[in-house]
């Protein structure tokens, strides 16, 4: 794991802060193939990730743009950012592939208590990806839609928490 | 870039006074000036050099808060001395009862204590339920004060000690010390109160306001870090944390830290002199400062409740944005708030994200969201106020200090709208 090299106490790597302070693909896209909805009951961060689905050569389909919204700390946001750069382009079968693990090397690591927002990134993509399939009828695995249930769940008590607000 | 501190609450920097109050007990001046680093303990010139300023630091700081000087203990920080304090009385008391002889040690032991006090009392308390000790914790209003008859109706015939915090040090709410101190006195229960964000700020008299402990700190009131004070009342019994060679009166044994000290007493001295100056007074870190006549009390903290209530109102005006706490000042209103603390809240923001955005920019402040903590649980002050978690997730805390002008103020009004705006563009909340 790369030293945490930078201000903040040294609470986060510079990756971090630069992600943090600016933010790539950050927005709505407008009329998205697929949206993933994600939020950690504990601390109470949220993201939402939307995205647009194309083909490459080959005929696969790849993730063409992908945007994120994302209420919560530094690293709910720089974990956000940064997936949205890891999985652009990316076929949907890669994009899967994905780990918070890969996450936290993108960004020069995380403070282990931060660990759970690169999840919640992870998980953001995952369900997007996942809406995507079921929008379009395609073959979804008995271990995704498991892992689509858990997450959905956490997701709706924190809808539940929220709804003051955006009335 | 321009550095602006507004976290004057979470610690001061040592005034330069201070400082020069304090070179000679480290020893490392010139010849002709160096026998003052010595250990108090020790019965040359050179401990008794040091222990001479000990106890004049004591006397200093006793007089400040009208006590005597042996009903002052010195310790490390505020946090010792709450832990002292809670703790020394709980094991004092058990010392006494029957139920330790039968190695029940808390049996019989029950403590009062705010839902708004600082982590060490919550904790110290945590740790006292652990070992068999009763904790009630009485409620606050929505501004955080304590009614005083909900400590009387929580008062049992096994209660031994009433811990409230004087001011909060996250929303300011300074709570009525004098009448709780009044209905303990009653009821012959011990009081405690921490007075960390309060001494230097707001006079204190102890037997006025009928307080039997109290905690201050050094390091709030532009003094050193690791000096910190317990008054205990003369004839209270209360059983040490530290025990070895006997120093403050067998309450606190350990190496008496003198420069520190000093320092400490020095930067009540100044605080003391500020509450009395006029309005215009400015003391800056150099030392130098327009010495005018004493006329009205508090000086330097009328002139930071102004700059206080300026910078409530014009964070008001930011959407979705809420003051946590007692209101401004002259609302006629019996909650007080401290004349340092504002903490507002945000809709649709988060706190960390919030402090590092104003941190890019210069700014240095504070939050109770659950994302800046070990625990990555929300602040306990703020829900102890009715706040939903997703509110404390929002909460700024900024509070002034004696190098805190309006121009800072005025920058912080401009800057802060605007990160407020990116932020909530990033997020999904708010855009409505």
């Amino acid at each position: 794991m790369a030293k945490n090299n930078n201000v903040c106490g040294g609470l986060y790597t510079s990756k971090v802060m630069e992600t943090f302070k600016n933010p790539h693909n950050f927005g709505k896209i407008k009329n998205p193939d697929g949206t993933g909805k994600v939020g950690n009951i504990v601390c109470g961060d949220v993201m939402h990730l939307y995205i647009k689905v194309g083909r490459n050569k080959k005929n696969q389909d790849i993730i063409k743009d992908v945007r994120f919204e994302t209420f919560g700390c530094v690293a709910a946001i720089s974990t956000s950012s940064i997936i949205t750069d890891m999985a652009k382009g990316k076929t949907i079968n890669r994009a899967l592939k994905i780990t918070k693990d890969n996450v936290i090397k993108s960004l020069g690591g995380l403070p282990k208590i931060k660990y759970h927002c690169s999840v919640l990134a992870v998980d953001a993509l995952t369900e997007a990806i996942f809406d995507y399939l079921t929008k379009n009828k395609m073959p979804i695995s008995e271990e995704f839609k498991k892992r689509h249930e858990i997450i959905k769940k956490s997701e709706e008590i924190i809808n539940e928490r929220y709804k003051k607000w955006e009335n | 870039m321009k550095k602006i501190y507004l976290d004057y609450a979470a610690t001061t920097p040592v005034d330069k006074r201070v400082q020069k109050a304090m070179m000679p007990y480290f020893g490392s001046l010139p010849a002709s000036r160096q026998e003052k680093f010595g250990n108090t303990m020790s019965l040359h010139s050179f401990g008794q050099e040091a222990k001479l300023a000990l106890e004049n630091s004591r006397a200093v700081l006793a007089d400040l808060i009208n006590a005597k000087p042996n009903e002052i203990i010195f310790t490390s920080s505020a946090t010792e001395s709450n832990n002292t304090a809670l703790k020394g009385i709980a094991f004092a008391s058990a010392r006494r009862s029957p139920a330790l002889l039968a190695g029940r040690l808390g049996e019989g032991g029950h403590i009062i204590i705010s839902p708004i006090e600082h982590p060490c009392i919550m904790e110290s308390s945590k740790w006292l339920k652990s070992n068999g000790f009763e904790i009630t914790k009485i409620p606050v209003d929505k501004y955080g004060m304590v009614n005083p008859e909900d400590v009387r109706k929580a008062i049992t015939d096994k209660t031994i000690l009433v811990s409230v915090i004087h001011a909060s040090n996250e929303i300011g709410t300074i709570e009525p010390i004098e009448e709780i101190g009044k209905i303990c006195r009653e009821e012959k229960i011990y009081f405690h109160t921490d007075a960390s964000q309060s001494f230097g700020k707001i006079p204190i008299d102890v037997k006025k306001m009928n307080i039997d402990l109290l905690t201050a700190s050094s390091h709030k009131i532009y003094g050193p870090k690791g000096a910190g004070l317990l008054y205990i009342r003369e004839g209270i019994k209360l059983a040490p944390l530290l025990h070895g060679g006997g120093q403050e009166n067998g309450l606190r044994s350990s190496t008496s830290n003198v420069s520190a000290i000093v320092g400490f007493a020095k930067a009540a001295e100044i605080c003391q002199k500020e509450m009395r100056k006029p309005d215009k007074s400015r003391r800056h870190f150099d030392g130098s400062s327009t010495i005018l006549p004493k006329t009205n009390l508090g000086g330097e903290q009328k002139r930071q409740e102004k700059l206080r209530d300026y910078l409530i109102k014009n964070l008001l005006k930011i959407k979705g944005s809420y003051l946590n706490g007692p209101p401004p000042a002259r609302q006629s209103h019996s909650a007080q708030r401290l004349a340092n603390n504002v903490n507002a809240r945000f809709d649709f923001i988060e706190g960390e994200a919030l402090i590092i955005q104003l941190d890019m920019r210069g700014i240095a402040c504070s939050t109770g969201s659950a994302c800046s903590s070990a625990s990555l649980e929300p602040s306990h002050v703020l829900l102890a106020i009715g706040l939903r978690p997703e509110q404390a997730h929002g909460s700024l805390r900024i509070s002034l200090g004696r190098q805190t002008t309006k121009k800072d103020i005025d920058y912080l009004l401009k800057v802060l709208p605007k990160i407020i705006k990116q932020l909530r563009d990033i997020s999904p909340y708010g855009k409505k």
